[in-house]
């Protein structure tokens, strides 16, 4: 494995074409500007982080991208064409998965069927092909599961594929919300803050699996608290702070960005410290 | 036991020993009286009733308390179409899949305005439909007299394909047909179609999609699950196999009113549901046979049991039932919480509840 500032010096290629364009997305709650005429873009390939301090506008970016929320204004373009007035499973048709904050599986099915259901979006059979169980069905469903075993495999817990989503150990349970994710062929698949409540052992195991996903083709958007983590995995990071954009640009830049270290440890702090301290700072 | 379950053939010489059974079953039960058969006929009617619910409650996970509204919206379109009350005399094979499909049409109006709703606020939406459909066809008889109103439709046909009527008792191979006879063959199977087709529905795209529904809509949509369109799909679905029931109601009774759609009805088949085991078929079958046989047996018992006990009739056997009825459900509620055959799934979900503790 590169060192982590190698692999991000090499994995930024400004030729690579943009993924995801995001231009002056802007939302209000009430009184609360929670994302104020936020632009980025994601390019092909990359792993892109997303941090900030709480209420910063994170999931609220997340949420405009996914379709939860509409936004006030501003587009985002996905693949060359506007997600604009998607609903959560279209944009998911369209190729963005995502995992959840806090782990939303479907606790009392098995892992495996939790990763055919993430099929659902590639597969067709209706009700007709269920009941009559024809040929196409059958293979149709055959590669489902063969797929889902695929997955399960891939993230590393394929001898838990009977057990109940919900008595797996948590940090299979992140494990499992990313192969249900990537089970929806995603080309690009954002993860919200997967390292939350994990340790540090659990966090490295984390990152040589995000690392997999991009190895696999799959772009990534990574809102994380964890510094350490998004510092040694991420080739570009944006830094929002009050619902706004501070900065772009690549770990080492933006760690060293005054406006950062004065939004996570306050102005009169000294600049030497924000890459170890700013995760505990979250 | 085993060495017996695990022999390839065990499965076919069972199911072929159970297929002896049911095709048996009727003249076992006449042979104790027609009434028995015509029980047995309202049983499977329970059964069918029972495994459309099913799919709504038990797989989609949509609490729905007026069921016995597509029930009844199958029921009128058979009476309708095939009775002296507009002179239409349809056969049943036409009348059937329009029957169903004009109840899987309301499934959709029902479902459509109640997308939103979950738990308590859908029980309570999908009761005041249950309600008003039966209202509307209470009042349906002025200006334009569609439904006879409370009197209800009367003089309903029986089925028939040519000359070979379902009401009729003919006689083959030495056998006596009488009509609940045949009516229990042909309810017996549209009971495996409907059980084929439950179960079928379970292992597939659609009930791991319904499935997903039930656990976390949030997610099942960031699935990629159009959960608009699979929920219309449950209700339409189970919709529509309460309408084929009622069809079929409406031919065995020759007889419909709004009375036979009460809510008691709509909360019967829930029971049953409930009782047997939420979203697995074995159990909602056990349950609906259950519901349906043990009044029928009091009925037949409590009687002669209290006469010969006290010497009179203390307590109406309506009563008992009622008092058997509660009693029982609220000792399943508290052994066996998941029903008396639970589904895997449904276990599991009680056995992490317990961990959780």
């Amino acid at each position: 494995m590169n060192p982590p500032g190698a692999r991000n010096a090499e994995a930024a290629k400004p030729e690579q074409p943009v993924l995801l364009a995001c231009v002056d997305a802007g939302k209000r709650f009430g009184g609360v500007q929670a994302l104020d005429a936020v632009s980025f873009a994601i390019r092909r390939g990359e792993i892109y982080g997303l941090i900030g301090p709480n209420g910063a506008g994170k999931t609220t970016l997340f949420n405009l991208l996914t379709g939860i929320y509409a936004p006030d204004s501003g587009q985002f373009t996905f693949d060359g064409t506007s997600l604009a007035g998607l609903k959560p499973h279209q944009v998911t048709l369209r190729g963005i998965a995502r995992t959840f904050q806090n782990i939303r599986l479907f606790a009392n099915l098995s892992a495996l069927e939790n990763v055919m259901i993430g099929r659902h979006a590639r597969t067709h059979a209706g009700v007709i092909g269920a009941v009559l169980r024809n040929p196409a069905t059958r293979a149709e469903e055959a590669a489902i599961a063969r797929r889902a075993m695929e997955l399960l495999e891939f993230v590393g817990i394929a001898a838990r594929a009977d057990d109940a989503a919900g008595s797996l150990p948590y940090g299979d349970q992140r494990r499992l919300e990313i192969a249900r994710a990537l089970a929806t062929d995603p080309l690009l698949l954002a993860l919200d803050e997967p390292a939350a409540g994990m340790n540090a052992t659990e966090s490295r195991a984390l990152a040589t699996l995000v690392r997999n996903v991009r190895d696999r083709g799959v772009t990534v958007l990574l809102i994380e608290h964890d510094m350490r983590l998004v510092m040694s995995l991420c080739d570009r990071v944006l830094v929002l702070d009050h619902g706004e954009r501070i900065i772009e640009g690549s770990p080492a830049e933006v760690q060293r960005d005054p406006r950062v270290i004065e939004a996570y440890l306050g102005a009169e702090l000294p600049a030497s410290g924000v890459a170890k301290t700013g995760g505990a700072a979250t | 036991m085993n060495a017996l379950r695990n022999h390839p053939q065990a499965k076919w010489i069972g199911v072929a020993l159970v297929a002896l059974a049911l095709l048996a079953l009727p003249f076992a039960l006449a042979s104790a009286g027609t009434a028995w058969v015509r029980i047995m006929n309202l049983a499977i009617l329970y059964i069918l009733l029972s495994l459309g619910l099913n799919i709504v409650v038990g797989f989609a996970g949509l609490l729905d308390l007026g069921y016995i509204a597509f029930y009844a919206v199958g029921a009128y379109a058979y009476a309708l179409l095939a009775s002296p009350h507009f002179g239409l005399h349809l056969p049943f094979w036409v009348i059937l899949p329009i029957g169903a499909l004009v109840a899987a049409l309301f499934g959709v109006l029902l479902g459509a305005p109640t997308l939103k709703l979950r738990g308590d606020y859908l029980a309570i939406v999908t009761l005041g439909f249950g309600e008003i459909v039966r209202i509307f066809l209470n009042n349906l008889s002025t200006p334009i007299n569609i439904t006879n109103g409370p009197r209800g439709i009367s003089r309903i046909d029986a089925f028939s394909i040519g000359d070979f009527s379902f009401a009729r008792t003919d006689a083959f191979l030495g056998l006596t047909f009488s009509g609940p006879v045949k009516y229990y063959y042909l309810l017996l199977l549209v009971m495996v179609a409907v059980i084929f087709i439950n179960l079928r529905l379970h292992d597939s795209r659609i009930g791991r999609a319904w499935e997903a529904i039930r656990e976390d809509e949030v997610a099942a949509r960031a699935m990629g699950i159009d959960t608009t369109r699979v929920k219309l799909l449950a209700f339409a679905m189970g919709a529509s196999f309460g309408g084929i029931g009622g069809g079929m109601f409406a031919a065995i009774q020759s007889f419909i009113s709004p009375e036979s759609f009460v809510l008691v009805e709509s909360v019967m088949v829930l029971s049953m549901v409930v009782l047997g085991g939420m979203g697995n078929v074995g159990g909602v079958i056990i349950g609906a046979l259950l519901l349906s046989f043990v009044p029928e047996i009091l009925r037949f018992t409590v009687e002669p049991l209290q006469q010969r006990l006290f010497g009179r009739m203390l307590v109406e056997p309506e009563v008992i039932r009622m008092l058997i009825f509660g009693l029982a459900l609220v000792l399943v509620m508290i052994l066996r919480p998941g029903g008396l055959w639970p589904s895997a799934v449904r276990r599991r979900e009680l056995s992490a509840g317990r961990e959780a503790r």
